[in-house]
């Protein structure tokens, strides 16, 4: 498994995709190939897409690639969609508007189902940027599901977050409830010939008006014109790049940097814990019947949670 | 918890936009707990490989319905073959003359799905046959 | 439509027939609960006076020839004319497509039809990477207009009318047709015939897709301008409902889908041409699908009539009736046949093709049994062209215009379908049109939900198709099959190489500039095509400058 890691920082591709898929599928072994790759992941400029469904993410996406890499940056892509929570399945609908860039080396495309995790993003999404990075990507866009649930989780992994808005869909009060807003460092307002555009610019300036920055950084306010006019369209995706350039600068030239990988070590040191003690006890209390047991007890009221957990936490913590 | 699940690309090489049975089968698919990555119509066999390599997919399903299979599906499993992916199987669907087929079977397809084929049959027959590659 | 007096009689006797029939249930119970169309639309036992008892006969039903042509827009019927034999037709080589032309004209065929390949479909000349495998497969390959003078060789172009299935290359296969006639010494107000030229419908369902929809439109509305003032007898347009139906809609969204596609190109044209609607609109024709549910089929066809003429008159203001009329080409429907005991596919394509003649059909393609399998053979071609002829000649079905009018059912089927179209052409409205409707995947979107749909109802039994879940057999039947060598290819990049290295390649860059230029200024891009054309440009060339100023579109994946 360590191999894979090797090979995958090598730049081998099948590597690569097989690494992602072990951290999704969760084969235990592969935290060796994690161990491996850690010591040299943080170099990328992890960029985070969100925005509700059907607001343009992947055709954003797509054109950000397009422009990236004709400024001569490698780029990973992680596709988030969602599992359907009746069947497992998922259709994984985001790499269609990439297909372009399928044979280009330096582009790599990964989508990931959400497989029941909540927050917008995939579990594979912590563990997938490290893969993506020590491939020598020198940017990862990270696109989430856009299912307008609260997914903010993006802002544990990414540097800097896109929020992108479209007209007419209410988007301006989802966004404020979803608690976008906090986590934007650009907002985008995409489809901006239609209706409602520069009402919706108004009241996304407004909001910043009353805000204030404490890091110095004060999210700009991008008009896209539609991909339907792909040349007006590219160019004002020209102007996105710009700004994700200008805000990684800030956070270099302003040491906040740290603040974001903090960030993205807490969220990795909770997910790792919970991996190594809590999963292995609930899956032990499964296996034992110990569990099923236990739901008895609460529903007859013998019990309750807390001094059930107590318990738990002696025998296995030995506190 | 381990759990690995099977990926299916849909692809639809060449250029007929006939999508129907791609589309149904997009959603027959997730219905049937399988993670799908379709990439839509118009692809090269260049782009499909690619797409199939970065997915780690389990299994690439094809359609065709122009009378180009011939030179598109055995160009997608040589490529693959050329990449060392060849662990990825290669089937296909649409309108296959009998006479074609075996020599579609010798450049490494695995089935092929003809009119009338029905979608629990096709559900079936990957349940049977695609494993997830350990 | 009916006195009160008989009204109430008649609700008196149906009461006594209900309560029969529920004895009768109670006893023997029906062999299923619910009976419906293959557009899963319900139908009842049986049909009344009642059920059409809001009619008016002369704004609903009226005469042939009369507003609202629910009964047809010729006052003679088929005693007159009978409609256009027309079998579409085209493979490999250019020449190989001639000879299958000459063929079906000396079979007795009307009208010419061409089936064009991929690479021609998608305006990519055969040597493009994108092409490889799908030379002549499908259709005809025309790169140059040096294929095209092979293609109507012996054809004469002022006698005959030429269908062309062909959209996003539209201005460049038209300007060959003109361009051939200008060189025969033929004025381009002697030829006639159609292009298909409706990209609304590729985005909405076929998929030959090469520039955004704004753009598409904006090129559709170039030819009509262009054949409105020089090529009066050419259908610029045929609105086509076909592949909608094929891509797995139902029988009300094929009607709602081309009406409110055709209304988009009428608005545009208004829009940006200037023209007046009554200019151009006699000349758009439509273009069906007839599927296996006979009345639905039918009733649809009538209801395309009645609202299409509601809509010219009362939307757009028209006051030439030439523009009331519906004009359209049926085809039976491709997606109704079976590889499965392949010969069953005549009795379908008979069944339907009756239809589309019940329906009023003026132009009318029937499917050869081989056509799930492969391109049709001579023999099949022959039987599907003779059971039009059949119908025509023995069946006496044309004796009487529209002789299903004032059937209760039909009558009432045909009401349905109006009103269940004008819910969807009114919520399209309310999107801001289909070009705004298509953005936001509606269509797309509503017809993958039916095909869905369908599928599982054919994979549990719910629907029936002999052959494929009802009947089936094991044996094998062997049908003689059609194949285009791989060797067509080779030779066509040959002969496309041949032109480019006589051609005047100064003269070709000059005439790509004129038509970039024409795109860019937003001028009509037909005089500079034709000119390009007989420059030896080839399609690919005058299709990469439309991409490159216009932007290409890709297929956005909706299921």
């Amino acid at each position: 498994m360590e191999e894979l890691g090797k090979r995958a920082m090598a730049g081998d591709i099948r590597a690569a995709s097989r690494l992602i898929r072990n951290i999704e599928d969760d084969i235990p072994e592969t935290t060796k190939a994690i161990k491996h790759i850690f010591p040299y992941t943080g170099k990328a400029h992890v960029v985070g897409i969100t925005g509700s469904p059907g607001a343009g993410k992947s055709t954003i996406t797509d054109q950000l690639i397009f422009t990236m890499r004709q400024r001569e940056k490698t780029v990973g892509v992680l596709a988030v969609d969602p599992t359907s929570p009746f069947t497992g399945g998922a259709l994984l609908g985001d790499r269609i508007r990439m297909l372009r860039h399928a044979e280009d080396k330096g582009v790599f495309v990964r989508s990931l189902a959400t497989r029941g995790a909540m927050g917008g993003l995939s579990k594979a999404v912590g563990d997938g940027i490290h893969v993506l990075d020590v491939m020598g990507k020198d940017i990862i866009l990270v696109e989430t599901v856009g299912v307008g649930q609260q997914e903010v989780d993006i802002i544990n992994h990414a540097h800097t977050v896109i929020v992108v808005l479209v007209p007419g869909m209410g988007d301006e009060v989802q966004a404020i409830k979803a608690g976008l807003m906090e986590i934007a460092d650009i907002f985008v307002i995409n489809k901006a010939d239609k209706d409602g555009a520069r009402k919706l610019y108004k009241e996304t300036l407004n909001m910043l008006n009353s805000g204030n920055f404490p890091n110095g950084w004060r999210p700009p306010i991008l008009m896209l014109e539609s991909s339907l006019e792909p040349h007006s369209f590219a160019a004002s995706v020209e102007k996105l790049c710009d700004k994700i350039d200008e805000h990684y600068k800030h956070l270099v030239e302003r040491h906040q940097l740290k603040e974001r990988a903090i960030r993205k070590v807490i969220t990795e040191m909770n997910d790792a814990l919970r991996a190594a003690i809590l999963e292995p006890v609930l899956s032990e209390l499964a296996a034992t019947g110990e569990f099923d047991f236990m739901v008895e007890k609460l529903l007859s009221k013998e019990t309750d949670p807390y001094s059930l957990a107590e318990e738990i936490s002696k025998k296995y913590l030995n506190k | 918890m381990a759990d690995r699940k099977i990926r299916i690309l849909l692809a639809k090489p060449g250029l007929d936009g006939h999508d129907r049975g791609a589309r149904v089968l997009a959603r027959t698919f997730r219905d049937a707990g399988f993670e799908v990555i379709y990439t839509g119509c118009h692809q090269t066999p260049e782009q499909i490989v690619g797409a199939a390599i970065q997915e780690d997919v389990d299994m690439v399903g094809l359609s065709c319905l122009s009378g180009a299979h011939r030179y598109l599906f055995p160009a997608v499993a040589q490529q693959l073959q050329e990449q060392g992916a060849d662990d990825i199987t290669v089937v296909g669907g649409g309108i296959i003359p009998e006479q074609d087929m075996q020599p579609l079977y010798d450049a490494g397809l695995k089935a092929l799905f003809t009119p009338g084929a029905t979608l629990d049959s096709i559900v079936d027959w990957i349940n049977e046959n695609i494993k997830p590659r350990d | 439509m009916f006195t009160e007096e008989l009204l109430d009689k008649s609700s008196t006797m149906r009461k006594k027939w209900e309560d029969e029939v529920k004895k009768t249930v109670a006893k023997h119970a029906d062999q299923k609960e619910k009976w419906t169309t293959v557009s899963d639309l319900e139908i009842k036992r049986l049909y009344g006076p009642e059920d059409i008892k809001n009619m008016d006969f002369e704004k609903d039903i009226g005469y042939p020839g009369q507003y609202p042509y629910l009964r047809g827009n010729q006052v003679t019927g088929y005693r007159g004319k009978y409609w256009t034999f027309r079998m579409f037709a085209g493979m490999g080589s250019a020449e190989e497509t001639n000879q299958r032309w000459h063929y079906l004209l000396n079979s007795g065929q009307t009208g010419l039809s061409t089936a064009f390949d991929f690479p021609t479909l998608m305006g990519y000349d055969t040597d493009s990477p994108k092409a490889r495998g799908e030379c002549g497969k499908c259709g005809v390959a025309i790169d140059t207009i040096d294929d095209f003078f092979t293609l109507i060789k012996g054809i004469p172009l002022a006698n005959i009318t030429t269908s062309m299935t062909i959209n996003p290359p539209a201005t460049a296969l038209w300007a060959m047709y003109c361009a051939a006639a200008e060189i025969q010494g033929i004025p381009l107000t002697k030829i006639g015939g159609t292009i298909q030229n409706d990209m609304l419908k590729e985005f909405i369902a076929q998929k030959t897709l090469m520039c955004p929809p704004e753009p598409s439109v904006k090129l559709i509305s170039d030819t009509v301008e262009f054949g409105t003032k020089y090529v009066p007898r050419w259908n610029t347009i045929s609105i086509s409902g076909y592949h909608i139906r094929e891509a797995g809609a139902t029988a009300v969204q094929e009607l709602a889908f081309t009406l409110r596609d055709g209304m988009e190109y009428v608005e545009d044209v208004i829009a940006r041409k200037g023209l007046h609607v009554d200019e151009f609109a006699p000349r758009l024709s439509f273009f069906f699908n007839s599927h296996i549910d006979f009345f639905e089929e039918i009733a649809k066809l009538r209801a395309a009539r009645r609202i299409w003429a509601k809509a010219m008159r009362e939307r757009y203001g028209s006051t030439d009736e030439r523009s009331w009329w519906m004009r359209f080409h049926t085809q039976t429907a491709g997606c109704s046949l079976t590889a499965q005991q392949p010969y069953n596919n005549v009795i379908r394509t008979a069944t339907e093709a009756l239809a589309a003649i019940l329906g009023g059909t003026q132009s009318l393609h029937t499917n050869s049994l081989d056509e799930v399998l492969c391109l049709p053979s001579d023999h099949a071609v022959q039987i599907a062209l003779r059971t039009q002829q059949i119908i025509a000649e023995e069946t006496g079905v044309v004796n009487t215009i529209d002789p299903l009018a004032g059937s209760y059912f039909v009558e009432a089927l045909t009401n349905e379908m109006e009103e269940k179209a004008w819910d969807y052409i009114h919520k399209i409205d309310d999107m801001g049109g289909m070009v705004k409707a298509i953005e936001k995947g509606f269509p797309q979107m509503e017809i993958s939900d039916a095909a869905y749909k369908y599928q599982r109802q054919i994979d549990s039994g719910e629907k029936i198709m002999i052959g494929i879940n009802k009947y089936n057999t094991d044996e094998d039947v062997e049908i003689p099959f059609l194949e285009i060598d791989d060797s067509v290819e080779k030779e066509q990049i040959e002969r496309l190489n041949a032109v480019r290295r006589k051609r005047d390649s100064r003269k070709v860059r000059e005439c790509l500039d004129d038509i970039r230029t024409a795109c860019k200024k937003g001028e009509n891009v037909m005089p500079y095509c034709i000119e390009a054309v007989k420059s030896y440009c080839s399609v690919q060339e005058i299709c990469d400058v439309y991409r490159e100023v216009y932007g290409e579109y890709r297929d956005p994946g909706m299921y």
